[in-house]
């Protein structure tokens, strides 16, 4: 089913009698996801509203990522929080994910730049929540509780979004030398100093990666700083391509076995890697790591605050195991926003 | 005015029970003397007052959740408190209801300035937070005005902003995890590294909620290395229209301020009468100011100049030293003071999108005219985040009426342009009910499903931010108070 309206959509969801999977382009799914008829939202496109010297962009759910970054692109604007992804991704797609890149850092993630929902619910009632305003406090912010919610609680169908003045200057420092746990110290002496760094993770075929951007004269005092402060943890050097936008899609498709997604605190991330192959990739600092294990293997890891998800393979998988307490919050809500169990999604 | 529901009378006439229930809960920790209460019976929206049946000070979260499930189980409402500084009556209490404060929950639990965190007790200041990284070159960087006296606890609750938010955001973007408790005296933990959890986002949901899910006792808070520098400039305009057009300028060439605080000529001149800043006196001023070492400062400063003169401000003034550093920004930190010799004021905080500025300061300023009231805006420009003061007398009849009118009228005027009430002081009892003037019905529904959840029963905070007819099938359905078997 791919409705080609709002409207359209409630009528759909109030008529369904069976579970439906939403789906905006298909790429980003999951284990456990996308199983049963897909509600698939990716016709209901366009821009309602772009204010370039406000900030906001509000856009329909099934705008193609790509089109996004054009558009954006044309204004010297981006979207902060940096998602990256496949061909047809869809914007409605990235905030159910909550998909953030490097940028998290220092520009928030996809619900921090959200500023606004419409969203259809399992009753198929039309919701709206927030605006086009970055502040506001009126009632409850449901906004954040629909990014990141997999099409668990309604399907988006428009959001607004703050946008970012693209910095006239980028340049980023590394250490090849790195091994992963080795670039941990460096990515977080990076972060802990005053250069409002933009990115800090590691690539296998790069080291640790550390980006600064904004004004030319800022960019160069920082950089100079910079790599005073990380030259006691190996040689540094610059780039001169651009390895962000492979590390703003770590969940890329590729590659053998199952792909593990873990966040935890940066300083527990050493012990962490310890149980663990060669990791896929670091971000944030140390907070998230990807890494690729064989088929059905489960990571054996310490205890550690966090949690591990595999993001693609057989059956949805999150280790430690989630605490009852707030699982029964999350199927409360659940029930409230989709009495009928109409949509699927994994737990 | 405002209106609360009626008190339970079943909950009214086994005060005493419940009352010994709290005290052999915990210790030490249950006022009741009405003496005492009075302290209670209001926030800094102080038009309303209300003393409540009993106060409780816990010290730990398990106190908390011990206090709760009584409550719970008695069928008595309860009203989280911070400090009493909310603006809209969030912490007032109904006279049936066991105000559970945070003031002794002040302790640092966990520093760690390698994770960029630091995890407190959430009764402790926001001041003090910064306070307690300071030493490390770290801060914590929402900052509202009342941070001295307002706590952390408060702060979640109500999504609070500062005047540095337009670099770092509110609350709910520097926080990463909470403990809570729940009605039932429930303990539970959200968020975790980078503000993550495995499931759906319930952090962000419980932040701004306005105490009406749970009482967070411990918050993780993201902390930040502190800026090697910062430095303001004045920009003062013949009109409000061209400041406002500066805004946008600024906020499009890619500079980020951490502030840019507006001033109209009602205000400028009230503050320089007060506190002599010298102050230009022209219709519009702005206050612009930007971080970093010196030389970045200049860079980030040259390039506002550049975009500022294609305005014809009529006045340009960059601080040259701390101490013009201090003038520039000493009428806005005393504007609301200055306010208060103009007599008693009521301080609005609808959000507009910056491109309605120049005519939504018209609109009100002809709203002003019509309700003859005086009216003075001082804001968060960068956002668009307005607090229009709405000067009247208390001590005229009709004066209080006629300003919270003009306020409704203001606000109405807010959500027309596409902002919205409250940008950052929440709905509390002040905005309850204008919230159907933004939200349908099915969208106010949504919003107290997440209630429904986490409160099954209506008892924590309810006669909050849902205006009293639309929650009442609600409140009314909780179960009669059972007799406590202790
Ligand atoms: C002079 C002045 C200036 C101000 N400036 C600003 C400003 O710049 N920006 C801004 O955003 N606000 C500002 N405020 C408003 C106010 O300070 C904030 O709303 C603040 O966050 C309230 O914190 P508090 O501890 O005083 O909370 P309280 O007033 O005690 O409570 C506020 C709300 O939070 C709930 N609550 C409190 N603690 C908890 C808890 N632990 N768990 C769950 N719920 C809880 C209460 O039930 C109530 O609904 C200002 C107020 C004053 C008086």
């Amino acid at each position: 089913m791919r409705p080609d309206s709002e409207a359209a959509l409630a009528e759909t969801i109030r008529a369904a009698r069976e579970p439906m999977s939403i789906t905006g382009g298909g790429t980003r799914l999951r284990p456990g996801e996308g199983q049963a008829p897909r509600l698939d939202l990716s016709a209901l496109t366009g821009v309602t509203l772009y204010e370039p010297a406000a900030l906001t962009l509000v856009v329909r759910a099934g705008t193609p990522l790509a089109t996004v970054h054009q558009m954006l692109a044309a204004e010297g604007q981006m979207l902060g929080f940096e998602p990256g992804g496949e061909p047809g991704s869809t914007i409605g797609g990235v905030i159910a994910a909550n998909a953030s890149g490097p940028r998290r850092v220092q520009a928030g993630a996809a619900r921090d730049a959200l500023i606004g929902v419409r969203f259809v619910d399992g009753q198929g009632e039309i919701v709206r929540n927030g605006g086009r305003v970055m502040k506001n406090v009126t009632g409850y912010d449901l906004v954040k509780l629909m990014a990141g919610s997999r099409g668990q609680l309604g399907a988006l169908t428009e959001l607004s979004l703050r946008t970012m003045p693209m910095p006239p200057v980028r340049r980023t420092l590394c250490l090849p030398d790195l091994e992963a746990a080795d670039a941990l110290p460096a990515l977080t002496a990076a972060l802990v100093g005053p250069f409002e760094v933009s990115g800090a993770a590691w690539l296998p075929d790069r080291g640790a990666l550390i980006r600064l951007e904004g004004l030319e004269g800022s960019v160069a005092i920082r950089a100079t700083g910079l790599r005073d402060r990380l030259s006691q943890h190996g040689e540094v050097a610059e780039v001169d391509d651009d390895p962000w936008p492979r590390l703003a899609w770590p969940e890329a498709r590729d590659g053998d076995g199952d792909l593990w997604r873990i966040v935890c605190r940066p300083g527990a991330a050493a012990s962490i890697l310890a149980t663990l192959p060669r990791p896929v990739s670091l971000d944030w600092g140390g907070a998230l790591i990807h890494v690729r294990l064989p088929e059905g293997e489960l990571p054996q890891l310490p205890r550690f605050e966090g949690h591990a998800r595999r993001v693609t393979g057989a059956a949805p998988m999150v280790l430690p195991a989630p605490d009852p307490m707030t699982r029964r919050l999350d199927a409360g809500l659940r029930r409230k926003f989709d009495p009928r169990g109409i949509f699927l999604g994994a737990d | 005015m405002m209106q609360m529901p009626e008190p339970d009378p079943t909950v009214l006439s086994r005060r005493q029970a419940i009352v010994t229930a709290l005290r052999d809960a915990v210790a030490g920790a249950v006022i009741d003397d009405p003496a005492e209460t009075r302290a209670y019976e209001c926030d800094a929206l102080s038009a309303y007052r209300c003393a409540p049946l009993a106060v409780v000070l816990p010290r730990t979260t398990d106190e908390v959740a011990r206090l709760m499930a009584i409550c719970h189980e008695l069928g008595v409402p309860v009203v989280p408190r911070g400090a009493g500084t909310s603006l809209a009556g969030g912490a007032m209490p109904t006279a049936d209801a066991v105000v559970i404060g945070l003031s002794r929950m002040t302790d640092v639990i966990e520093i760690a300035t390698g994770d960029r965190l630091i995890r407190v007790q959430a009764g402790r200041t926001n001041l003090s937070v910064s306070g307690a990284v300071d030493g490390q070159d770290f801060f914590y960087a929402p900052d509202p005005s009342s941070q001295l006296a307002c706590a952390i606890g408060g702060n979640i609750a109500m999504n609070s902003g500062g005047a540095h938010c337009l670099k770092y955001g509110v609350t709910t973007n520097n926080l990463l995890g909470v403990t809570m408790v729940l009605m039932d005296g429930t303990v539970v933990e959200l968020g975790g590294p980078m503000g993550e959890g495995p499931g759906l986002d319930l952090l962000g949901v419980v932040c701004g909620s306005e105490g009406q899910l749970g009482i967070v006792t411990e918050a993780t808070l993201r902390i930040l290395p502190k800026p090697p520098g910062a430095r303001p400039v004045l920009i003062g305009f013949d009109s409000s229209e061209t400041a406002g057009a500066c805004v946008a300028a600024i906020i499009r060439a890619g500079v980020m301020p951490v502030a840019i605080e507006f001033m109209d000529s009602p205000c400028i001149r009230a503050t320089e009468e007060f506190s002599h800043a010298g102050y230009p006196d022209c219709e519009a001023l702005l206050i612009v100011e930007v971080e970093g070492t010196a030389p970045e400062i200049d860079e980030q400063l040259a390039l506002i100049r550049d975009i500022a003169v294609t305005f014809d401000p009529v006045e340009f003034r960059e601080s040259r030293s701390e101490d013009e550093s201090r003038r520039i920004w000493l009428g806005r930190k005393s504007a609301f003071g200055a306010m208060g010799q103009l007599g008693d004021y009521i301080c609005l905080d609808g959000t507009i999108p910056v491109s309605a500025l120049p005519q939504v300061l018209a609109r009100i300023g002809d709203l002003s005219r019509d309700y003859g009231l005086s009216v003075a805006n001082v804001f968060h420009a960068g956002d668009g985040n307005m607090h229009p003061l709405i000067i009247y007398d208390a001590n005229a009849p009709g004066d209080l009426d006629r300003a919270e009118a003009l306020g409704a009228d203001i606000l109405r005027l807010c959500v027309e342009v596409g902002g919205c009430l409250t940008g950052e002081h929440g709905v509390g009892i002040e905005k309850r009910d204008l919230m159907t003037t933004q939200y349908a019905a099915a969208d106010l529904e949504a919003q107290m499903r997440v209630k429904d959840v986490f409160d099954p029963n209506w008892l924590l905070n309810a006669a909050k931010v849902f205006p009293l007819d639309v929650s009442a099938s609600r409140r009314d359905a909780r179960p009669n108070a059972t007799p406590h078997a202790a």
